[in-house]
């Protein structure tokens, strides 16, 4: 494979990527041929639409995926080049927190209630370094410091309930953050925020990446808020990428019809207020993953839709200088 | 601005104090409690001094509760026996609760088909009749325990794996089912992402979110396991007489209900009082820890 970003130093390189689930109607393609590749200190979005794989994607780099219903059908996984694919649980938990953290969509049920904030951060920490529980909460107040939580010391004692959503992600980001790990997973850190805060978590991740020089993958469905922090963009549909491209090349020029419709439908309120124009959608859903149709996934729900759309489904090429495609256009 | 640190169980303690049924039961039960752990050292009557000129007498000053048919002093008898009934009790929960959550919590996370055989011997223990197994188990061990431990640890051992032997199914059940809701939840998933281990999640995550259930269950087990070492004594089936547990004194009264009811009717109340304050102090720690339900 052939990179023309983030040098030969790749961190992470997920490589034809198929994980499957089986349901009693037969086997779900989640992910079916996913190609993303992650350099040292880069922050590359994954954006794609509610049930196109993201999430499995991001959950099968951590080996989180429960297995079964779920398979590893084809493809590799390297972390510094080294295949996570077939490693073993044991060999899993010592990657987990310490080379690769995560933060998840809802921090509102993903700490624990029965331990304090600062006893749950200590405990990757005390997993991993070896750290007495004494040195661990003392870490843990720092990383709370570093996150831009009020009095760290008092709150470091404090339980999950005596904190606001915000303020949970904020606790959650210093867990994942806690062994200083070389990639961060964001899976939709935001959604389940107020605007408000969303800017501020972003911000935050922005300002942690910078810092500690990790690496972001970061997941979401809103292209506010990849234009707000990636540098690299992976669009998907359907269990694929259907294209991948520096941030302002996308923005700028988008050749995916799908990815023109995901920027379109980013809502304007400059024009919505005054035309009180009606906000662009894309018609349709996403295919059932259960029976692909043949050819181009999206080709159901494409303006420029063709013959051969139906037929053959177009492979992932080069369009511009790290700008791949995968359409005939 | 002062601000208190509101842990869980501080918050349960909270909602538990406005329940004041359950408050009052609780300072009962202690009284119970402690009556039988330090009555016998205040109230030194011996339970076994035979004196045949006050036999079967109600209450007077030289015997609170009466005598028996023996002119045996039987506050002392009350105070002796409630240790052994409260210490079966304790004990047999302790033996369901353990037990019950082993085979909950491993039913739990390993699902399949470990799950579908331990449930299934969950299901057969349900359907068993109870107490003409106890009669059994008891008639068929007692002798060989009795020669093993001797009579009195031999009988108390047989009793409480018995009474908890046959009381841990529920327990499995409900530590089951919590697993089964638990382990789905995001802090599960997030504490595997930080590479806790399978077992250190069950016990440092899990377990400690299914326990509130558990408690409330226990505490009313502890009842159930008293009622139930009653009635065994009462068919004569528990303790010997020398050891008389209320359950035992009621047996041993129940012939001469006629002429000397207080001989019943004190071991009778002392059972009712101590299960119903438990049932009581059950209910207040269901509102307190059960988080479905919100005061």
């Amino acid at each position: 494979m052939k990179h023309t970003n983030g040098g030969d130093s790749r961190l992470l390189e997920i490589d034809g990527l198929k994980v499957h689930f089986r349901t009693d109607d037969g086997w779900v393609r989640a992910v079916d041929g996913v190609d993303i590749g992650i350099g040292r200190g880069e922050t590359v979005c994954v954006v794609g639409e509610s049930g196109c794989g993201k999430t499995v994607t991001a959950m099968t780099v951590m080996k989180l995926i429960a297995m079964p219903p779920g398979k590893i059908v084809a493809g590799q996984i390297r972390w510094q080049g080294r295949d996570l694919v077939p490693l073993d649980a044991e060999g899993m938990r010592a990657i987990r927190a310490k080379e690769i953290g995560i933060v998840f969509q809802e921090p509102m049920t993903s700490l624990n209630p029965v331990y304090t904030v600062g006893e749950q951060i200590a405990e990757s920490l005390r997993l991993h370094e070896g750290l007495s529980k004494r040195a661990a909460i003392e870490r843990a107040v720092e990383m709370l410091k570093l996150v831009h939580i009020p009095n760290p010391q008092r709150r470091v004692h404090d339980y999950p309930h005596q904190f606001s959503g915000g303020m949970r992600q904020r606790v959650m980001i210093a867990m994942a953050l806690a062994c200083g790990p070389k990639l961060l997973i964001a899976d939709e850190p935001t959604t389940a925020l107020d605007v408000t805060i969303q800017a501020q978590i972003l911000d935050l991740l922005n300002e942690m990446k910078d810092r500690l020089g990790m690496a972001v993958m970061l997941i979401t469905h809103a292209m506010g808020v990849v234009a707000e922090t990636a540098q690299r963009v992976v669009v998907m549909y359907a269990g694929k990428v259907v294209e991948e491209a520096p941030v302002i090349e996308l923005f700028g020029n988008p050749r995916h019809p799908y990815t023109q419709g995901l920027i379109r439908s980013i809502p304007r309120l400059d024009l919505a207020a005054v035309k009180k124009e009606r906000l662009e959608a894309i018609p349709g859903t996403v295919p059932s993953l259960l029976n692909p149709p043949p050819g181009c996934r999206f080709a159901a729900r494409c303006r420029y839709a063709m013959a051969q759309c139906t037929e053959a489904e177009p492979p992932l090429r080069e369009v511009a200088p790290g700008h791949k495609v995968a359409c005939v256009l | 601005m002062p601000r208190k640190r509101v842990s869980p169980w501080g918050e349960a303690w909270r909602r538990f104090r406005k329940h004041r049924l359950a408050v009052a039961s609780a300072v009962v039960l202690s009284v119970i409690i402690l009556a039988v752990l330090l009555g016998p050292l205040v109230w030194r009557v011996p339970i076994d001094e035979i004196d045949f000129s006050v036999r079967l007498e109600g209450p007077s000053w030289a015997h609170p509760l009466g005598t028996d048919d023996l002119g045996q002093d039987l506050l002392a008898r009350m105070l002796y026996g409630g240790r052994i009934s409260l210490a079966v009790g304790f004990a047999a929960m302790l033996v369901a609760v353990l037990l019950g959550t082993l085979v909950g919590s491993v039913a739990g996370i390993a699902s399949g088909r470990v799950d579908a055989f331990l449930m299934w011997l969950t299901d057969l223990f349900l359907s068993l009749p109870e107490l003409p197994l106890l009669l059994l188990v008891i008639y068929l061990f007692r002798d060989t325990l009795r020669s093993l431990v001797g009579a009195e640890l031999g009988v108390f051992i047989l009793i409480v794996s018995v009474i908890g032997g046959f009381r841990w199914m529920p327990v499995a059940r409900l530590v089951r089912a919590q697993f089964f809701s638990l382990r789905e939840k995001e802090f599960v998933e997030a504490a595997r992402a930080l590479g806790a281990s399978t077992p250190r999640l069950v016990v440092r995550h899990i377990l400690p979110n299914a326990l509130g259930p558990v408690i409330v269950a226990a505490t009313i087990d502890i009842a159930a396991a008293i009622i139930a070492e009653s009635t065994l004594s009462f068919l004569g089936l528990g303790f010997p007489p020398d050891i008389p547990t209320w359950g035992r004194l009621l047996f041993d009264a129940k012939d001469n209900l006629d002429f000397a009811p207080h001989w019943a009717l004190f071991p009778g109340l002392a059972i009712f009082l101590t299960v119903l304050t438990i049932n009581f102090v059950g209910d207040g720690l269901r509102d307190a820890l059960d988080p479905r339900r919100v005061v």
